[in-house]
């Protein structure tokens, strides 16, 4: 073993300089080197929660993606769903902050029309057992919990509010604030939606 | 002290978390189910070693007065390259541990060891030390994750071992950590004792 | 009202000791007195607000512009670490007797996860500079709050004739437990 260096003031800045000089060295060979694959962990994330609520597609939907800011801070994602050229469903990417534990983002797909096609919840922070339910409430397989199903409706039409509010969706068995915020998310997904989509074909008609 | 010593003090008669009561945060924060329990056990496990390593290499050549600064920067650097790791490569697990991954740097655990270990010793002692202690840990967590997903939704490992209407949700919130670490602890006092 | 929320939401609702697990060690190392707690508090206010603030701005002004958000773990411990040194030095000079109360926590406090936690945690809450120091205040607020009234039950427990497997440590983390489940019936009200 070396001999022990002196506390003194030169050795000292050195030795530090030198370790955060190698440590940064390090550092950005790694993030370089790891860029690539967190890019593509994340877009295959998103395409992942795309292709789960729209109907199948052969476009890449992030290359044709739109944003909408609905407040200074906060922006909805749209990822059009394309099939020989003609669109066939939309992903957006929605969110409340009206959850019990705070935001709750979802991925929701509308047919063209505004149908509810399926939907995905990509993060939340809900009660686990009570709100944390509503990543397959919303779409039972059990015909005999039609009521609290959003697939195939159409918030046009639909009243997409909990029946407790007198809207014509059941809410989780004791999680009506979880489920509030979810149909929120929803709401908000498709007002949007159905804004862009207006002007999208008044500019087409002209 | 034999190498294996070194290796095996970290299981139980030193084990960082039931006997040493360190890096708790973790413990108590990410145990909501074995798998997130096995991950940032394992990561830590891997700062553990790698920062021992490095640390043990070099200290010869860090004078004492900027010896702690010097360890935090080289065992920081590992975090953050184990959370690029995990970013890539496990991105799920990645965002379940959230904020905990960049808080290892502040896992006393790990300070610890390089400080009242790796610095004193040499290379293969320390890295053994290293990999006994996060194993330690990541036994220590994992065991908690299975008990609190276990007892909260009857699943371990997300295998389901009886029906979740019967699991009692406390477990997987945060009072159950608390609780079900103190039992833990109790009992494992008591087999000691015994 | 957004400060409201956030000053509400970091006490009570996301309490940083009782559920979000940051700050654990001194939550359970220096609660066995309600005359520590409260120095162990006001030390951790201190440094907590000052240091968020002082990782806001390099992380705005440093690290984004020139693009090395990479560096963000091994800034913000070190500031932190020198942050809490600078303290130590200042304090002792100008105000003996708050360094005489504070003092003895300082060190304990690079090494307080609750810091660092709530210095990242500004940042991947995209606040800005005033709901940051909202947000670290508030935490910090929660943290003491949480820490008094532990060791409040604490100095009771002492008195309590209890199995001796369970005595000390496993009797405070369920006594923590119990106070936890109690924080939980804010959950909810913002």
């Amino acid at each position: 073993m070396a001999e022990k260096r002196e506390s003194t003031f030169i050795n000292m800045v050195l030795v530090l300089f030198v370790v955060t000089l190698v440590a940064s060295a390090a550092l950005g060979g790694v993030y370089e080197i790891t860029k690539e694959p967190i890019a593509a962990a994340k877009l295959a994330k998103k395409l992942n929660a795309i292709k789960e609520v729209v109907p199948a597609f052969d476009n890449n939907p992030s290359e044709e993606a739109y944003k909408v800011g609905i407040n200074e801070k906060d922006t909805l994602e749209f990822y059009p769903a394309k099939k020989d050229g003609k669109l066939v469903g939309t992903a957006v990417k929605t969110f409340t902050s009206k959850g019990f534990g705070g935001n709750v983002w979802v991925m929701v797909g509308f047919k063209p029309d505004g149908t509810v096609y399926n939907y995905s919840v990509l993060e939340h922070k809900e009660t686990p057992g009570l709100g944390t339910k509503m990543v397959k409430w919303f779409k039972p397989t059990d015909p005999a919990r039609e009521k609290s199903s959003i697939i195939n409706k159409n918030p046009g039409t639909v009243n997409f509010t909990v029946s407790k509010d007198g809207g014509d969706i059941d809410a989780i068995t004791a999680a009506t604030i979880s489920s509030r915020a979810f149909l929120d998310a929803i709401r908000t997904g498709y007002n949007e939606y159905m804004k862009k989509n207006q002007k999208k074909e008044e500019v087409s008609n002209e | 002290m034999s190498n294996l010593q070194h290796f095996t003090k970290g299981f139980i008669k030193e084990n960082p978390t039931f006997v040493l009561l360190l890096g708790m945060c973790p413990t108590l924060g990410v145990t909501s189910s074995a798998i997130n329990g096995l991950g940032m056990g394992l990561a830590t496990a891997f700062v553990l070693i790698m920062s021992n390593m490095v640390i043990s290499m070099v200290s010869s050549q860090i004078p004492d007065k900027v010896k702690i600064p010097s360890f935090i920067v080289i065992i920081a650097a590992f975090v953050t390259i184990i959370s690029f790791l995990m970013e890539a490569y496990t991105p799920t697990l990645f965002i379940q541990l959230g904020v905990f991954i960049p808080l290892i740097v502040v896992n006393c655990i790990v300070l610890g060891r390089a400080e009242a270990f790796a610095s004193k010793n040499k290379v293969l002692p320390s890295i053994l030390d290293g990999a006994g202690m996060g194993l330690g840990f990541s036994m220590a967590l994992t065991l908690l994750g299975s008990i609190r997903e276990f007892l909260g939704s009857g699943k371990i490992f997300g295998i389901s071992l009886y029906s979740d209407n019967y699991g009692m949700l406390i477990f997987v919130l945060a009072p159950g950590a608390f609780i079900a670490l103190g039992y833990l602890i109790a009992i494992i006092n008591r087999i000691k004792k015994a | 009202m957004e400060f409201i929320i956030i000053i509400i939401s970091a006490i009570f609702v996301n309490n940083v000791v009782l559920a979000q697990f940051l700050g654990i060690c001194p939550f359970l190392g220096v609660s066995k007195k309600v005359s520590t707690a409260v120095g162990m508090s006001s030390a951790v206010t201190f440094v907590m607000i000052l240091a968020t603030i002082v990782t806001y701005l390099i992380q705005k002004n440093i690290l984004d512009p020139f693009g090395i958000g990479f560096m963000q773990t091994i800034t913000f411990i070190l500031v932190i670490a020198a942050l809490v040194q600078l303290v130590e030095i200042i304090l002792k000079k100008v105000s003996p007797a708050l360094y005489q109360a504070l003092g003895v926590f300082l060190p304990l406090i690079t090494t307080n996860c609750a810091i660092l936690g709530v210095a990242i945690l500004t940042i991947q809450k995209n606040y800005d500079l005033m709901e940051a120091v909202v947000f670290s205040g508030s935490t910090a607020i929660g943290f003491g709050l949480a820490l008094v009234i532990f060791a409040g039950l604490r100095e009771h427990l002492d008195m309590v004739d209890l199995p001796k497997g369970i005595k000390g440590t496993p009797a405070a983390l369920i006594v923590a437990g119990l106070l936890a489940m109690a924080f939980m019936g804010f959950s909810g009200i913002v």
